[in-house]
């Protein structure tokens, strides 16, 4: 089967300023990977890029063999970092809007996923709490059925508890082929649902390989190496 | 119990000595059918390809059984679960007497001290 997403030497440049400076890379089906990297690595970047929201100064960057674009934004579920949603809406407006814009949508996982977080579907979202507005998104985000997930920060304005249950969300709503790319840098929290992971710096990949081959090879958990590798 | 890691070791490894002290300890019995892999993964908050991976080593040591159909159970098989749980007590054992020997205890003074403490848990 061919990779969901895959990157050949992929450059996005901002005037002088290389965001991403050559990244190869290739994610299959079925995985749930970490992106990580400090602030301004350029994992942002590379999401928009996945998400037809930039395009590549040089490269190539192919969504399950397609490149960004109408047809791929079936298949991708994507969690921006800033809200796009509109104030005045109420949660189960969002919800039919979803449901009419998507085919993949499943009103059902999402009114379910409200439920357990405790939050009113008739709600606008304007009088919701910054944290309470982030689990809308991401339940908007988790209620398709998608082949790739490209969440970008999804879990660093809420608490501790709703971060669990998030983290629980993303483990059993995806399916067998599908694929969950994270990125973040709360490593400690999201480590034990990884398979892979990816790290980023100054707009290259300096590192790919499994959580459990990081513990067992260095004896140290993904968070303790990114502090290595990433000390100021 | 509840599921924990720790930071330095290999999640999928910390998940089979941990299903293994389940079976052990009697919280999943013999014949026991297991949850989805899905669904203990989900409880132990792990990824569930960790989760397989862990299960398909305790299937490779027999503890674990898969039927085509209908999930995975417990073996029946009590004797090798014994022996199994003799294996870890006996490994555990050599690790605490490595531990009182570097302490400068012989083997006899360590003896004397579990008995004595023994006794007097007894009282």
């Amino acid at each position: 089967m061919n990779a969901i997403f895959e990157c050949n030497n992929l450059k996005k440049s901002f005037g002088v300023n290389h965001a991403l400076a050559g990244i190869d890379l290739r994610v299959e089906r079925g995985r749930i990977i970490g992106l990580l990297g400090p602030n301004g690595s350029g994992k942002t970047t590379l999401i928009k890029l996945a998400n037809n929201l930039l395009t590549p100064t040089e490269g190539s960057i192919l969504i399950g063999g397609k490149k960004p674009g109408v047809e791929t934004k079936k298949i991708v579920s994507y969690l921006p970092e800033k809200t796009y949603l509109n104030n005045w809406m109420r949660v189960h407006q969002i919800i039919e809007f979803f449901a009419d814009f998507y085919d993949d949508f499943k009103p059902e996982k999402a009114y379910d996923m409200l439920k357990r977080l405790n939050i009113d579907h008739r709600d606008r979202l304007k009088n919701l709490s910054k944290g309470n507005k982030e689990k809308v998104q991401l339940i908007l985000v988790m209620s398709r059925e998608a082949e790739l997930y490209l969440l970008d920060e999804p879990i660093g304005g809420v608490d501790p508890a709703a971060r669990d249950y998030i983290l629980e969300t993303i483990i059993s709503n995806y399916s067998d082929n599908a694929t969950v790319i994270i990125s973040t840098h709360l490593i400690a929290d999201i480590e034990k649902i990884l398979d892979d992971v990816i790290f980023i710096k100054e707009g290259k990949v300096v590192l790919t390989s499994t959580v459990d081959s990081i513990r067992d090879e260095k004896g140290k958990s993904v968070d303790a190496l990114f502090r290595e590798v990433f000390k100021c | 119990m509840p599921w924990d890691f720790k930071s330095d070791r290999p999640i999928y490894t910390q998940l089979i000595e941990q299903i293994e002290l389940k079976i052990f300890s009697g919280e999943y019995p013999p014949g026991a059918k297991l949850p989805s892999v899905r669904d203990i993964a989900q409880e132990a908050s792990v990824n569930p390809n960790t989760m397989q991976r862990a299960l398909a080593k305790l299937e490779e040591d027999g503890l674990v059984i898969t039927h085509r159909t209908s999930g995975r159970s417990i073996t029946e098989d009590i004797e090798l679960i014994k022996k199994a749980k003799n294996q870890l007590a006996k490994q555990q054992i050599a690790e605490f007497l490595e531990k009182m020997k570097l302490m400068g205890f012989e083997k006899t003074e360590t003896l004397a001290l579990i008995t004595d403490m023994l006794e007097e848990m007894k009282k």
